[in-house]
C-alpha cells in the first residue's frame, strides 16, 4: 500500500501550530474581574518534546526509531504524563505492526480510533488518533496521523488490530476520513444513506430555538459564544 | 431513509451484501474517491436491483407471509445457493413450512431493534440454518443522540449533564471519566473527600449496573426471579443516589473539581441500610443461579470468548477477566485513590458466559467491600471540603439546599448578594461562560462495570472542548457477538449479548 505521489507531498504531519493568544480568564480587557486578567497563554497544537522525555517514554521512543528509521527523531510530543508519536500516514501500517508485535513495545489493544478535525491547518485537516495499550507493561501511547480534507485517506489498522474494525467506522461515519484497507468501511452511527459527516467543524449542529412566553432563545449552536 | 426502511423495501440481500461488495481497499490508490464512497453507499445498490418485484405469477406462488423471494438477485449477486426471505409477522410454522418446501438452507431474520432480549435498539441480523445460526452482524446507531457533537457546544460543567446519558445503567462513570479527563487538562487534584465521594457512587454504581446485567441477562433465559429481585436491590442503590444528589439517574453527580454536593444530613445511616440490605440479599442470588441446572444448561460453555481472541478483539472488563487474565485498571492504572483501598480483581477460568456471570456476582461484593471502605473514611472525613477550592473553578458558594429542600441556603445568597460584588460576578461567569480549560489532549480511562471506557478530549484552550470522544466499551464488544455466536444456537445469541452487557445508550452515544 503506497501513497500517491501527490498526496505523498501533504501527508506529512501536522506541524507545530501557534494556533491563537490567549488572555485572561473569561474576557480580554476591564471586563475580567477575575484577578486573572493580565494572563496571557499561548495556544500550541501538536508541540513536540525533546529529548530526555522522561519514564519509559525514551525506551518506546528510542525502540519505535530503531524499528521503523523514517519516523525520524522529531515525532514525539509528551503532554500531561501522555506520549503522543506523530505518524505520518504512509508509515502508520508499519508502526503498528511494530507496536503490536515487538517484544519490546507489546501494545496489544488499540483501544480507541478518534478523530479530530482542524479546518484551519491546510493540508492536515482531518487527524486520527490510535490509543494504543500495552498490557504486558501496562502503559499507553497515542499515534497522531493526519490527512487533507482533499485526499481523506488513512491507511486502516484493522489488519493489525482487528478491534479496531468499528472504531474505524465510525471515525469515518464521523469525519469522512477513508480507511483504505478496511474490510467494509460503512456508516455504523448515521443512517446509511446519510448525507455528511457530523462531526466535522463545518457540520452544523442544528437544533430549533426555544420559545418563552415573551422571549425566545436561539438554537445551541447559535448562542452566544464565548470561547 | 433508514437503515429499517431500506431492509423493508429491499430485503435483508442488500444489507447482506454490504459486507461482500467491493470494498475501499484499493481506494489508496484512486485519487478522486469515487471507491470509497461507492463503498459508504454499499447498502443503496441493492435497491436498485430488481429483487423487490417478483413477477405477477411468482407473486401466485408465494405464501402470503413471504413478501419477497429473490432468485434474479441470488444468481446475479453469485452469494451461494440460498434465496432470501422477508417474513413480517404471520405463525411461525407457515414460514418454517415454505420455506422447507422451497429446499432452502438458510433464511435471514432480523433480531431488533426492538427486541427484549437486545438490551435496547440493538439490531442482529441474523442467517440461520434452522436454529444454527451462520452468521450474525450486529447493526447498531438506532440510539444515536450525537452527545459528543452536542457537547461541543456546551461549557465543561454543562458535560457532565449529557455523559450522564450516555451509559444510563452505569452513569457515574461516564461523569467520573469525563471529570477525570477535564482534570488532568486543566491539572487540578480534587480533594480526599470528593474522591472518597467518587469512589462510592461508583462502586454502588457498579453493583447497580452488574445487577441489572444480571438480572435482565437472567430474564432472558427465563429465569424471571433474578430480574425481580435485581430490581429490588438496585432500587435501594437508586434511593441513596436520589438522597444523595435528588435523581435516580442521570445524576450529572461527580463534577470537573469534585462532587456536585456531600452528602445529607443522614446520608451514612441510609448507607449504613444500604450495605446491610445488600450483606443481606446478594447471597441469594448464588443460591438462586450458581448451581442451577438450568441456569447453568444456558449459560456454561456458551458465548466462548478465549484469551486469544479476547486480545484480538480488544475485550476488557468481564469478558477479558473471564478467560483467567487478572486486568482490572482500577489495580493496573488507578484513578480517584482506588490504590488505598483493600479488593481483589476477580477472575474466572471458564471464558465463557457463566464465567462472567460469575465474575458479576462477585465483583459485587468486592465493591460492598470498598463501599465499607468508604463508609469508614466518610464517617473519618466529615465536614472536609467536597469542590476543588480553586475561584476559577468552582462556583463562589457551593449548592447548598435550604430548609424548604431545593436552591441555594438563604444565608449564602443574602453574603453573595449583599456583600460582593465581584463574588456575584464571578458566580454569573462561572454558570454563563464556563471555566477555560488549556488548550491540549488526553486520554482518561476508567474500569466500568462492562470493560474500559475510554475519554479522548481535546481543548483549544476555551470554555468548551472542541472535540470529546468515548470509548464505550460496549461498543468494542459488540463486535466480538459473531465470533462468540456463528455456529451456536439462536438461543445462544441472547446469552452471549447478555453475557457482554452493552448499554445501547452508550454504545451509540
Amino acid at each position: 500500500m503506497t501513497v500517491s505521489s501527490e498526496s505523498a507531498a501533504l501527508a506529512k504531519p501536522g506541524q507545530p501550530v501557534l494556533v491563537a493568544t490567549r488572555k485572561g480568564l473569561w474576557s480580554e480587557g476591564p471586563g475580567d474581574v477575575s484577578g486573572y486578567g493580565g494572563v496571557e497563554r499561548p495556544v500550541f497544537r501538536h508541540l513536540r518534546s525533546g529529548r530526555p522525555l522522561g519514564g519509559w517514554f525514551d525506551e518506546v521512543a528510542d525502540r519505535l526509531v530503531c524499528l521503523v528509521p523514517a519516523l525520524g527523531g522529531d515525532c514525539f510530543g509528551v503532554d500531561r504524563d501522555e506520549l503522543t508519536v506523530y505518524v505520518p500516514r504512509d508509515l502508520l501500517p508499519d508502526v503498528v505492526a511494530q507496536c503490536r508485535d515487538d517484544a519490546w513495545l507489546r501494545f496489544e489493544h488499540c483501544v480507541s480510533v478518534s478523530g479530530v478535525h482542524y479546518p484551519d491547518e491546510p493540508g492536515a485537516e482531518l487527524h486520527s488518533l490510535y490509543h494504543l495499550l500495552s498490557i504486558t507493561y501496562n502503559r499507553r501511547l497515542r499515534l497522531e496521523v493526519t490527512c487533507p480534507e482533499a485526499d481523506p485517506v488513512i491507511p486502516s489498522v484493522v489488519k493489525t488490530y482487528p478491534m479496531a474494525d468499528w472504531h474505524e467506522r465510525e471515525t469515518w461515519d464521523m469525519f469522512g476520513i477513508r480507511f483504505a484497507g478496511h474490510p467494509h468501511l460503512t456508516r455504523i452511527l448515521m443512517p446509511d444513506d446519510w448525507q455528511g459527516h457530523p462531526q466535522r467543524k463545518d457540520y452544523p449542529l442544528g437544533g430549533i430555538p426555544i420559545e418563552f412566553k415573551g422571549a425566545q432563545t436561539p438554537p445551541p449552536d447559535e448562542r452566544r459564544s464565548y470561547s | 431513509m433508514t437503515d429499517m426502511d431500506k431492509a423493508a423495501a429491499s430485503g435483508p440481500a442488500s444489507l447482506l451484501r454490504e459486507a461482500a461488495d467491493p470494498q475501499p481497499g484499493d481506494a489508496y490508490a484512486d485519487p478522486d474517491g469515487t471507491l470509497a464512497q461507492a463503498a459508504g453507499e454499499a447498502g443503496e445498490a441493492g435497491e436498485a436491483s430488481p429483487a423487490s418485484a417478483p413477477s405477477p405469477d411468482e407473486q401466485d406462488r408465494l405464501d402470503p407471509v413471504i413478501l419477497a423471494v429473490d432468485e434474479a438477485e441470488e444468481a446475479g449477486a453469485g452469494t451461494g445457493d440460498t434465496a432470501e426471505y422477508i417474513a413480517s409477522g404471520g405463525d411461525w410454522d407457515d414460514i418454517a413450512a415454505a420455506q422447507q418446501a422451497r429446499g432452502d438452507e438458510t433464511f435471514v431474520v432480523n433480531m431488533g431493534p426492538q427486541h427484549p432480549s437486545t438490551h435496547g435498539v440493538l439490531r442482529l441480523e441474523l442467517e440461520l440454518d434452522g436454529e444454527t445460526v451462520v452468521q450474525v452482524r450486529p447493526s447498531i446507531g438506532f440510539l444515536h443522540t450525537g452527545i459528543e457533537k452536542n457537547m461541543e457546544f456546551k461549557t465543561f460543567a454543562q458535560g457532565t449533564a449529557f455523559v450522564s446519558r450516555m451509559d444510563y445503567v452505569a452513569p457515574m462513570f461516564n461523569e467520573a471519566v469525563y471529570c477525570l479527563a477535564v482534570e488532568k487538562l486543566l491539572g487540578v487534584k480534587v480533594p480526599e473527600r470528593a474522591d472518597i465521594l467518587r469512589v462510592l457512587v461508583m462502586e454502588l454504581n457498579r453493583i447497580a449496573s452488574h445487577l441489572v446485567a444480571i438480572g435482565t441477562g437472567g430474564m432472558e433465559i427465563g429465569a424471571l426471579t433474578v430480574m425481580t429481585i435485581g430490581f429490588r436491590e438496585r432500587e435501594t442503590i437508586l434511593d441513596f443516589f436520589e438522597a444523595l444528589c435528588g435523581t435516580r439517574m442521570n445524576h450529572a453527580y461527580i463534577r470537573p473539581g469534585g462532587v456536585s454536593i456531600d452528602l445529607p444530613e443522614n446520608g451514612l445511616a441510609q448507607l449504613r441500610t444500604v450495605i446491610e440490605w445488600l450483606h443481606k440479599h446478594l447471597p441469594e442470588y448464588a443460591g438462586f443461579c450458581n448451581e442451577n441446572p438450568i441456569f447453568k444448561g444456558r449459560m456454561c460453555g456458551v458465548a466462548r470468548l478465549d484469551l486469544t481472541a479476547c486480545m484480538a478483539l480488544g475485550a476488557s472488563g468481564p469478558p477479558l477477566r473471564a478467560t483467567g487474565y487478572s486486568w482490572d485498571l482500577r489495580k493496573a492504572q488507578p484513578y480517584c485513590g482506588y490504590e488505598t483501598y483493600d479488593f481483589d480483581a476477580i477472575t474466572w477460568d471458564t471464558a465463557d458466559a457463566y464465567g462472567r456471570f460469575r465474575i458479576r456476582q462477585s465483583e459485587m461484593w468486592e465493591s460492598l467491600k470498598i463501599v465499607e471502605q468508604c463508609y469508614d473514611r466518610l464517617e473519618r472525613t466529615a465536614g472536609q471540603p467536597v469542590m476543588v477550592d480553586d475561584p476559577r473553578l468552582c462556583q463562589p458558594g457551593q449548592l447548598t439546599v435550604g430548609p424548604d429542600g431545593q436552591g441555594n441556603s438563604f444565608s449564602h445568597v443574602k453574603k453573595v448578594m449583599g456583600q460582593s460584588m465581584e463574588a456575584l460576578i464571578q458566580h454569573f461567569k462561572t454558570v454563563s461562560q464556563g471555566f477555560s480549560v488549556p488548550a491540549g489532549q488526553v486520554y482518561a480511562a476508567v474500569e466500568s462495570p462492562k470493560g474500559e471506557l475510554g475519554c479522548h478530549l481535546v481543548s483549544d484552550g476555551g470554555s468548551r472542548p472542541y472535540r470529546i470522544h468515548f470509548r464505550d466499551p460496549g461498543f468494542n464488544h459488540l463486535q466480538a457477538v459473531p465470533a462468540m455466536c456463528e455456529g451456536a444456537m439462536m438461543s445462544d445469541v441472547i446469552v452471549a449479548v447478555a453475557s457482554l452487557d452493552p448499554v445501547l445508550g452508550g454504545v451509540d452515544r
